[in-house]
């Protein structure tokens, strides 16, 4: 289960919204080959009667009083953004040009 | 008032108290300190004098008018840079969160302010608390107060180094695989990681959700106790917080009575890949608990062998998750805005700008683990092994009171030495990181210098989940047991900065 291609790697970037050189992607491809070799022997050793654990302390239905309460003023939420607008974040386009 | 620098938040909490010295003296004398030292060690990442004298003014104001104190009030303390802090600097180390102010508190930080516990400023650590060395920060690197040359461990390198170089008394960690306890074993310096839950989450800089946990910092474990006390309690503002009280952690610490505890000695955490003196040194402290009445005994984890590989599947998936809001929009950097690149883009250049090569490393490994086809083989089997290291902690647990292991293979190691080689960087963590997999509280407490290097090794205690006070009931004796024999806290025998 080892060797991740560089190809792989580009794939990854793109779902993780990284930006990277090609000489990135081939330095990282090497790295993540070695690490993903070494950490792959977790599947020897469960048998498929254990259950997985996502939690280590697990707690349910973990609720507040559903009254309103005050929360961050708009001043606050939007006084550390890159760019603003009419008391809302301003964005760069969302949508391609035809 | 050299002096007051040395001496322990115990020491200072009576001296402030009984009106001896003022919070302004004492806060004086470790901004002095630091302004004396900290170009060498870079333990801080950002101080703010003023503020930290006002608040130091305010606190002697109220203790003059008459106010009922905490128990710590006056007492200064280091904050890791990964908790909020109202219009204070919080950058986790990171280029993508640089001049960010946060506009709210993290419960730890409120818990700090209403016991009126002084903060002096935000301390180093590796990017977005991934690393063992503090060398991924953005800001360059924390030198160990030991020999300024080796790392001070990591994440937490900075809060550690603080407390080492004398320039804070207490000191706020995290530890998501280590991250409090490894840099406390190589600094010679005590650090907690309470059990999974004690101590709120709200304005942590998420790192892996499912394992990090705030936890106090200090150089003894009485004073590591009393700051555990300030911190630890229900948070309504996080979800998985503990509900429950806990016993006095304080009062544990001064028990001093090992008579008839079980101690139970993990095979499998001290073998093979432990350093020669690091070895001796726990071998001689197993000797003295016998000494002091505890019940040693060896018990077998066999599943441990696995959890360096199934944590580093389920910390990459958690954090390629929580990273993924470092996104340029709303706070933090922002790159490529420049009217033609669309939003993506943005995205993609901010991250690739504002992340270094660890976090990013570690985001691609899990966004791997978590992709379709590979989900379940990966992700799907650390799970699955995360349980198997549960069931062997209740099997040791039943028969056993505490377990204990080296918290570190090594002492610590040359700056650089291991920064191109992630995999022997991990190795730093493998016995620390069953704790976090499993939830349980872990304590580090220094036992001695190797004898090859004369740098401080460490002896991790584990609880199970819910027991921290049995970690400063065993810290606490012994630590009592080595001072007598040294006549001395360990960091006496450090060299002058």
């Amino acid at each position: 289960m080892s060797g991740i291609t560089r190809a792989e790697v580009a794939h990854l970037a793109k779902l993780a919204r990284l930006t990277l050189t090609d000489e990135q992607l081939d330095h990282y491809a090497e790295q993540l080959s070695v690490i993903i070799e070494s950490v792959a022997r977790v599947q020897e050793v469960a048998g498929a009667d254990v259950p997985a654990t996502s939690h280590p302390v697990p707690l349910v239905n973990v609720l507040r009083p559903d009254v309103v309460q005050p929360g961050l003023s708009n001043l606050d939420a939007l006084a550390m953004a890159p760019a603003q607008e009419d008391g809302r974040f301003r964005v760069p386009r969302i949508l391609d040009e035809e | 008032m050299d002096d007051l620098i040395r001496r322990s938040a115990r020491e200072l909490a009576d001296l402030l108290q009984s009106g001896a010295v003022s919070a302004r003296e004492v806060a004086v004398a470790h901004l002095d300190r630091i302004a004396e030292v900290d170009e060498r060690v870079h333990a801080f990442l950002h101080v703010d004098r003023a503020h930290t004298l006002t608040q130091a003014d305010d606190i002697d104001a109220r203790r003059r008018a008459g106010e009922q104190m905490g128990p710590l009030a006056g007492v200064p303390l280091a904050l890791k840079d990964v908790l909020a802090m109202r219009g204070q600097p919080t950058t986790c180390g990171s280029k993508m969160l640089e001049g960010w102010r946060p506009p709210y508190n993290a419960t730890v930080v409120q818990r700090l302010l209403d016991n009126d516990i002084v903060i002096l400023g935000k301390t180093n650590m590796d990017e977005f608390a991934m690393g063992s060395s503090t060398e991924h920060s953005a800001y360059g690197p924390t030198h160990n107060p030991w020999d300024l040359t080796r790392i001070p461990g990591g994440s937490g390198g900075g809060s550690a180094a603080a407390l080492a170089a004398f320039e804070a008394p207490l000191a706020i960690g995290t530890d998501t695989g280590g991250s409090i306890r490894q840099p406390a074993a190589v600094t010679g310096t005590v650090g907690v990681k309470p059990t999974y839950g004690a101590v709120s989450r709200y304005g942590l800089v998420a790192l892996a959700s499912s394992l990090d946990q705030p936890g106090p910092c200090a150089r003894t474990v009485e004073d590591t106790a009393m700051l555990h006390m300030a911190i630890a309690g229900h948070d309504p503002k996080d979800s998985t917080s503990l509900d429950m009280p806990w016993p006095d952690m304080v009062a544990a610490a001064q028990r001093r009575d090992l008579a008839g505890v079980r101690v139970g000695l993990v095979r499998e955490l001290g073998g093979e890949g432990f350093q020669a003196g690091v070895r001796q040194r726990f071998d001689e402290a197993v000797a003295l608990l016998t000494s002091l009445g505890a019940d040693v005994v060896e018990v077998s984890c066999p599943s441990f062998d696995y959890a360096l590989a199934a944590y580093y599947l389920i910390l990459p998936s958690e954090c390629s998750s929580n990273l993924a809001k470092f996104d340029g929009m709303r706070y933090g950097l922002r790159v490529g805005d420049d009217g033609d690149h669309s939003v993506e883009q943005v995205m993609g250049l901010t991250r690739a700008a504002g992340f270094g090569p660890e976090v990013t490393r570690r985001i691609m490994l899990g966004t791997y683990a978590l992709s379709s086809g590979y989900y379940d083989a990966y992700y799907g089997s650390a799970q699955k092994v995360r349980t198997l290291i549960q069931r062997d902690f209740d099997a040791a647990f039943a028969t056993c009171d505490v377990l204990i292991s080296p918290t570190s293979p090594t002492t610590a190691f040359p700056l650089g030495s291991k920064l191109d080689d992630p995999l022997s960087m991990y190795l730093q963590d493998v016995a620390t990181i069953p704790v976090n997999l499993a939830g349980n509280a872990g304590m580090s407490l220094p036992i001695g210098l190797a004898p090859e290097d004369g740098l401080p090794v460490g002896l991790q205690i584990i609880a199970p989940i819910k027991g921290d006070a049995r970690l400063y009931e065993v810290g606490g004796a012994l630590e009592a047991a080595l001072h007598a024999a040294w006549g001395h806290g360990i960091l006496a025998e450090a060299p002058a900065l």
